[in-house]
């Protein structure tokens, strides 16, 4: 039998350190939705959605309960809509959009993400009217995620759609601006996007995916900052082997709950991802985790280095207690999900240079930062490329999610509410951008995308 | 099918009989018991087995969380895989 000192270790874990399987997301694949008419299309979209994820909610909650671990979120991603969209007549893509919620709503999912568009190497027709429906989709719609990569190692940079996206950003805020720009919390410019995501707002089920599958989002900071007080004043490889044994217990979490969903529910279990979400919870902090390594406050001087160790470890011990890794899989630093991280920002010592360097050696990339409401789509857009030429070089997937808040300026904040915080509004450079952002075109793929 | 039931609270008379009666009003049996006072708190951990229980899981839960409220204790039940998977390989 168990030992009462792990059954109480696990039990302390879910109740003090907010441990929690972050989201259980259904991928569905839309391929088989495409029609030419328009209507007919986000009826199909609605009927397989809503027959496919009928029983995510309810089973995911039986799990919960005979398990006693929380599992936050459920959701859905489905085919880049772009793709599914592309064969219809008709100019505006806000009815899919709108067929996505609806779907959504009735399955009671918290998100659904896959109002997307692939194009790194160019745009179809398809693309193009996706990305101009960005905006008024994410008004008129409550669940409905989007992304859009633009770069990736393997074709270089679309600067013609990071230019795009800087406006899409800046028309989004403007068309939430009653919600304090709330439409941008849900979309993410990506480069090197990955195909099997379980986290929002970047979910989408990629093309080289089954049918139905299903992928799991584990968690944990609070887990490993409470691992990492016990080993105060010890030298760093201490530090590195607590967060890796840390790492792999919360995995053995996901790995479970993911096996248990995908057979009460008749779909292939797919990948954990062993991302280390924060929420905004006291106690539920990556900022937290650096600190409690030994920096005064995050953002500080060698936040990177105690980035990129709390990155490496979380993966070596995760990619033991899963048979099947993917997603993101490293330590996310969304900014306004993260108490540690507002607070660094709020102190000035946190600013988005230092969050550029952070993204370099972790996941994903400049995320959930709110910046002022005047901030030009030109200096948006140059953002986004610096975050994908950082994901470009270095063969990883690089994103930025970027608020600017309108009506707002540094030292105001913004209540986005629930799970997406509040954010800080930081500065930004204030010189011109503009003239290389308006040169269009597409920065070439680096020589190390050559492995062939 | 096994869970583990941990119950924490201030000692009294009439604990584990009062846990086990309920348990057994829905057919779980009862296969190992460990308990012990720990700085005046009751504390105590049950391996059961709800394979062969005459309703739900969740009602199993719900009927211990009734006797808890009687009893002025925290009770909890949990698959026992959960704490499998985190402590075996």
């Amino acid at each position: 039998m168990l030992n009462k000192r792990e059954i109480f270790e696990t039990q302390h874990m879910i109740d003090r350190e907010h441990l929690d399987i972050r989201t259980i997301t259904m991928g569905i694949s839309l391929r088989d939705c495409a029609h030419g008419d328009a209507k007919v299309a986000t009826r199909k979209i609605y009927d397989k959605i809503t027959r496919c994820a009928e029983r995510l909610v309810p089973v995911g909650r039986d799990i919960e309960r005979e398990m006693g671990i929380p599992i936050v979120n459920k959701r859905i991603s489905v085919t880049p809509m772009a793709l599914v969209a592309d064969a219809s007549e008709t100019e505006d893509y806000v009815p899919f959009a709108e067929a996505m919620d609806r779907a959504a709503g009735e399955c009671g999912v918290d998100f659904i993400g896959g109002f997307s568009a692939l194009v790194q190497k160019g745009f179809t027709s398809g693309d193009r009217k996706l990305i101009a429906a960005i905006p008024e989709a994410l008004a008129a719609t409550k669940y409905v995620c989007s992304s859009v990569n633009v770069a990736s190692t393997r074709a270089g940079i679309n600067m013609d759609a990071v230019r795009l996206m800087g406006e899409i950003v800046k028309k989004t805020a403007e068309r939430t601006a009653g919600q304090q720009g709330l439409g941008c919390a849900k979309l993410v410019v990506f480069c090197n996007a990955v195909e099997d995501n379980p986290f929002m707002a970047g979910a989408f089920h990629g093309v080289g995916e089954p049918e139905c599958v299903i992928n799991v989002g584990v968690s944990g900071p609070g887990v490993v900052s409470y691992a990492l007080k016990q080993v105060k004043g010890e030298p760093i490889d201490v530090v590195a082997e607590t967060i890796k044994k840390t790492a792999f217990k919360v995995t053995r979490m996901g790995q479970l709950i993911a096996r248990e969903a995908s057979t009460r529910l008749n779909v292939p279990f797919g990948i954990v991802d062993l991302s280390l979400a924060p929420t905004p919870a006291q106690g539920d902090s990556v900022a937290r985790i650096l600190e409690a390594i030994g920096l005064e406050r995050c953002g500080t001087h060698g936040t990177t280095a105690a980035l990129a160790l709390l990155n490496d470890a979380v993966k070596k011990g995760g990619v033991m207690a899963s048979s099947q890794v993917g997603g993101l899989s490293g330590a996310f630093i969304p900014v306004s999900e993260d108490e540690g991280m507002i607070a660094a920002a709020q102190a000035g010592t946190l600013t988005i240079d230092k969050l550029e360097a952070m993204t370099c050696v972790c996941s994903v990339g400049l995320d959930m930062i709110a910046v002022p409401g005047d901030t030009s789509a030109e200096t948006i857009s140059a953002i986004i490329a610096d975050e994908a030429a950082i994901g470009m070089i270095n063969t990883k997937t690089t994103a930025v999610r970027i608020i600017p808040a309108p009506g707002k300026a540094v030292g105001d904040t913004i209540e986005l509410g629930g799970l997406l915080g509040s954010a800080p509004v930081m500065p930004v450079h204030t010189e011109s951008s503009a003239e290389f952002i308006h040169r269009g075109g597409r920065v070439p793929a680096p020589l190390n995308s050559l492995k062939n | 099918m096994h869970a583990i039931i941990t119950v924490i609270g201030h000692d009294r008379v009439g604990i584990i009989a009062g846990i086990c009666v309920a348990l057994a009003g829905v057919n779980v049996n009862v296969l190992d018991i460990s308990q012990t006072i720990l700085g005046g708190m009751f504390t105590m951990v049950m391996l059961v087995d709800v394979g062969e229980a005459s309703v739900p899981f969740e009602k199993v839960g719900e009927t211990l969380d009734e006797e808890a409220a009687r009893l002025g204790v925290n009770v909890r039940i949990q698959r026992e895989e959960i704490f499998d998977a985190m402590h075996r390989i």
